[in-house]
Parts: C-alpha cells; structure tokens; sequence
C-alpha cells in the first residue's frame, strides 16, 4: 500500500495544512492516542503482576504486585528465544526475497523496454486482485501435501516470498529517476548490473528501507499461514506458538494471562521499537523530495 | 566500467551505426526487435513472472478444480479417484447453516467495522492534518496496533474484555451478562471493534495522504462564503477523499472477508456457538481438520463472489456521485 505521502505536508505546507490551529482538535487527538495507547501500556503492566490485579486501581501498578515471574514461565512453554529466532528466519527470508526480485522485477518493468513488458505489468495488476483465501487450501495441499514442505521455512515464506506491492513500489520509483541517467551509463559500457546497484539502488534508497518495514510487518505478524504449515513446536514462530499457548495451554496455569501478556510484549516489541526508530522513512519517502533536498 | 561485461545489453544506437554487423545477422534484423532493446529485462522479471504463475495463477485455477471435484488428502504420489461432482460442493456450502451463519457474521462486522472505519479515521486525519504540536507523536500512536501482531494485542483485549476484567470493572452493573466475549450478541461486534482499532491507523494515513490533494483555496472560498469548520468538512473534505473513501471501504470489506485469527483467538474458535465464526474459519474447519479440501475450496470461491459483488455495490454507492 502506498504510505509515503504525509511527508509532503512537512516540506510542503502550502497545501491543505496552514490552517488555524484548533484546539478541539487537539483534545480529539489526545482522547484518540490515549485510546490507541493505552492497551499497549496495560499489556506491559499486565505482563508485569504477580497475580492479576482487573480491577481499576490495577492498571496503576503496585510495587508489591510487581515480578519478572511471567516472562519466566512463557519462556517455559514455549521458548522463546527459539519462537524468535524463527519469527527472525520467516521474516527475513521474505524481506529478502521481496527486495531482490522486487527491485529487478521494478528496475525493468521501469526502465528496460523488452518483449513482453507489457503481459508482466499487466500480470502484476491482476494478481493484486486475487485473494488470499481462495488460495489457501490450494497452496497447503501443494505445498503440505504435495512437495512436503510442512515445517519448514521454505514452506513457511514462499506464499509471501515475492510481493507484488513491492513490485510496483519499486517500479514507481526507478520511473522517477530520468531514463537518460541510465542511457548514458549504457553507452559508456556499463552493464544492466552494474547499472542497477550504482546508479539506481543508491538514488531509490528510501524505497529500499519502506518496503523493507512494509514487508516486515506482514510475516513477523502472520498467523494463519504458518499456522497451516507448522505442527512441529521447534518450527514454529513466535506468533504462532503464542496463538496455541493462548488457546489451548493458559486455562491451565495459574497465571495465564500474565503469561500471555509477557509473551505478546516480546511478540510486539521489535515491530513497535522498528516502526518508532525508522517512523520518518515510514512517511518520508518521496523520491522527489529526497533526490532534490 | 564493464564489470558485468555479461549483461550488456545491445544499445540499438550502436547497431544501426554498423550495418555490417546487423547484416551478420542474417536479413539484417537486430535482435532487438525480437526481445525489446533490453533483452535482459525478460531475465530480470523472470523469476516474479515464475513465482507468481506458480504460487499464485496455478493455485487459483486449482481452487477451482477442487471445487468441481470430488477431492481428499493422499499422500505425495499416492494417485486416487477424484471424480468430477459439478456444483455438489457448492451445494453442500450453500445448504450448511454453519456457512449462513458466518456469512450473517461476517455482515454484521462489516456493518460495524466499515462505517466506523471511514468516520473514525477521516476525523483523524482531518483533525491530525491540522495539527503541528505533536503530530509526530500523534501519528506514532495511532500507527503502532496496525504494526503490532494481532496476536500479540488479541492478549490484552481478552484481559480487558473478560467477565472480571477493566472493562466491566469500569461498567459495574452495566457489564452485560453473559460477558462481551461469551454473549452471542456481543462476540462479534467486540470483534469488530477489536479490529477497527488495530487497522485504524493504516486507513488514517491513506486519508491523510489523499488530504494532501484537497487545494487550500477550496477551504479559503469555503470560509469567505461564511462556512464553518462543519461546513468546510462537509462540503469541501468529505467530497474531496471520495477516491480514498471508496479505497479505504473496499480495504476495509477485503479485511473483513480475510478474518480468521481475531475470532478464532479472541473468542476461542467463532464461539458461543459459532456467533463469531468466519468463512475463513469454516475454511480451515472444513479443510483441514475435516478433510474437506474440495468443500472447503468452493467456500473459498462464494466469499470470494460475494466479496466481488459487495465491492462493486459499494464502489457504486460511494463513489457514484462523480458520473
């Protein structure tokens, strides 16, 4: 999806946003962000009680009711470094896949005229229109049943290896950089190569880092997918061990949510701290604005 | 600096300034005009071109095919009778009140989650777009539940959401009986609710962006005539994003169709009684625990149906007014 349009609103402020500073407007963002926060506070103090305190005098934690006690017994049922270590491989398995065959599929539906360009153009706007759940017992009797990838990574990445939004992203981009750049390169003698790691990747940098933190949040959040395709505890990533601990193990503790609470605080952790870190190129990505300034 | 001599493409320039060369040949054709200037390029798109043949277009004709036959799970090689049954999975799907009800379930989220979802994030954004003091920080909040794991956050909605929890804590003799995530009546509105929320931030910045195409002489003209701040939202925002709206409602219903892991985690499998059940749930159910596949595969083909036509009928409704 295309994210990267608000950062026109800092380097261009003559458009839509010099109006008078409402007041109302503020007080309406604040009751939005505390509603948009406070579960993710509440998900930390939670993960934090000794013994679940519901009540409203809990969600202002009391240093007596405080332990690390949770994060220890979700470590016990499922280990999470190991969950994490796979979220990790499923994750950047995809994002590889995405930014290599992105960026060459980009770069020449961009900037080489071929035969058949138009048929792949063509080809990436209609599969944006197919959806996922039609696909989905076809892709697990072909990849479970038939090449037997159940519990593996292979299996696990390849129906989300290549994006096409990625695609399509990339393609917009190099569309920006002028065609005459890469002609003069050609007729120094530069090969498509060469052309396209030094003198195109550096120019579309942002877009790189975008569709690396698009593309990461869809695998390391998935569920359903690996879900299917993952029975094997050891194989499983984060997300789906947690999804299993939450249905079927936590009635039994004496604890569970607290469990549960600390399991989904290190589930949410690198998405949140990655998305905070990089938020400017989440928004700033406007080529035009980045070659020129 | 050749040093990818391998890839060098024809320069076409090249080869009309030496005809002799084109002439070798054969009847003088380069071959650019069989494989386009850049031949490469063919190279460079092959494996998208591949993995989307493969994981996609393949897939999709197969969704079909299970759906006209009769199929089972073998194993890898193990060749079985899968006759051809025409519409009798379809049959089976349509006639199963377990499918009715969750596309009744799935209709009742969209009712909740879709306008919810255009109001909530157009005001945002509007009232986000308006603001300097904080924006940043603003943004932030309203971006982290989309990027955060629904699973992760499905966690403290069932520790809110549960019969002793804030929520009801807060509510005191107003806490509805039976509690939110076990009512029938409740189970699927606080789905929708759940995912209103997580997604928010996502539609929030396709408004935003859209908001940025609205010319700010629209908003000067609208106030020289006397129009309030209501006014200016009504008759120069809203008409403005209407290219968004129709976007973020037909998003919004594609989410809607793809629910699966919300009602299943939050209130344990499209309970009570299957009130919270999605057609993708009854998917995996009939599919996978059942073995079911070819049934399974024909549910796949109605949501996605019907999914077509609610999109169009919303694309008519909300954009039509531009014809």
């Amino acid at each position: 999806m295309d994210t990267d349009t608000t950062s026109t609103t800092d380097a261009a402020p003559r458009r839509g946003t010099r109006r008078p500073l409402g007041a109302g407007s503020i007080i309406l963002l604040a009751l939005g962000a505390l509603a948009f926060l406070f579960p993710f506070y509440y998900m930390v103090v939670g993960s934090l009680q000794s013994s679940p305190d519901t009540s409203v005098a809990g969600a202002f934690p009391h240093p007596g009711n405080l332990t690390v006690q949770n994060y220890a017994s979700i470590n016990d049922s499922i280990n999470l470094l190991r969950a994490l270590v796979n979220s990790g491989i499923f994750t950047g398995g995809v994002i590889l896949c995405t930014v290599v065959f992105g960026i060459l599929a980009g770069y020449a539906m961009a900037q080489m005229r071929f035969r058949g360009r138009g048929f792949v153009f063509a080809l990436m706007l209609l599969v944006q229109m197919i959806p996922f759940q039609l696909l989905l017992i076809p892709l697990y009797i072909m990849i479970v049943r038939d090449y037997g990838l159940g519990d593996s990574y292979l299996g696990m990445i390849l129906p989300f290896a290549i994006n096409s939004t990625a695609v399509f992203v990339f393609r917009q981009y190099f569309l920006q950089v002028p065609a005459s750049l890469f002609e003069a390169a050609r007729i120094d003698g530069a090969g498509e190569l060469g052309i396209l790691f030094r003198i195109a990747l550096p120019l579309v940098r942002p877009a790189l880092v975008t569709a690396v933190l698009l593309t990461f949040i869809g695998p390391w959040n998935e569920f359903l997918w690996p879900f299917l395709v993952t029975k094997d505890a050891s194989m499983q990533p984060l997300a789906v061990s947690l999804a299993n601990y939450i249905s079927t193990v936590a009635s039994a503790t004496s604890n569970p949510f607290g469990a549960i609470l600390a399991g989904a605080c290190v589930l949410a952790l690198p998405a949140v701290v990655l998305f905070i870190v990089f938020q400017k190129q989440f928004t700033a990505t406007d080529l035009g604005s980045s070659i020129k300034g | 600096m050749m040093t990818h001599p391998q890839t060098t493409s024809p320069v076409p320039a090249a080869a009309e300034a030496k005809p002799a060369s084109a002439a070798r040949h054969g009847g003088g054709r380069p071959r650019a005009r069989l494989l386009g200037q850049h031949p490469l390029g063919i190279l460079f798109s092959l494996p998208y071109v591949v993995y989307v043949m493969g994981v996609l277009a393949v897939p999709f004709g197969f969704a079909v095919y299970i759906s006209v036959h009769q199929y089972y799970f073998t194993a890898p090689g193990v060749d079985v009778d899968r006759p051809f049954v025409g519409l009798d999975n379809y049959v089976s799907v349509l006639s199963d009140p377990a499918v009715q009800q969750s596309f009744l379930n799935i209709l009742v989220f969209l009712v909740i989650n879709v306008p919810l979802t255009v109001g909530l994030s157009l005001v945002l954004a509007t009232a986000l777009n308006r603001v300097r003091w904080l924006r940043t920080f603003f943004r932030v909040c309203y971006y982290v539940p989309y990027v955060t794991a629904s699973v992760a956050v499905v966690g403290v909605w069932l520790f809110l959401f549960q019969q002793h929890g804030l929520v009801n804590s807060l509510l005191g003799p107003l806490a509805p009986a039976p509690s939110w995530l076990v009512n029938s009546w409740l189970a699927m509105p606080t789905v929708a609710l759940f995912v209103t929320w997580k997604q928010l931030g996502f539609f929030i910045l396709l408004y935003l962006a859209a908001l940025q195409n609205i010319p700010n002489e629209l908003y000067e003209s609208a106030a020289v005539d006397g129009g309030g701040r209501w006014v200016q939202f009504w008759n120069v925002t809203v008409p403005g994003v209407r290219s968004a709206s129709v976007l973020v409602v037909i998003l919004a219903t594609i989410t809607g169709a793809n629910l699966f892991t919300e009602p299943y985690l939050l209130t344990a499998g499209g309970g009570p009684d299957g009130a919270s059940s999605s057609p993708v749930f009854l998917m995996y159910q009939k599919g996978i625990l059942q073995g079911n596949p070819d049934v399974a595969a024909a549910l796949g083909v109605v949501l996605v149906a019907g999914i077509l036509v609610v999109t169009l009928i919303q694309k008519r409704l909300v954009g039509g007014k531009e014809e």
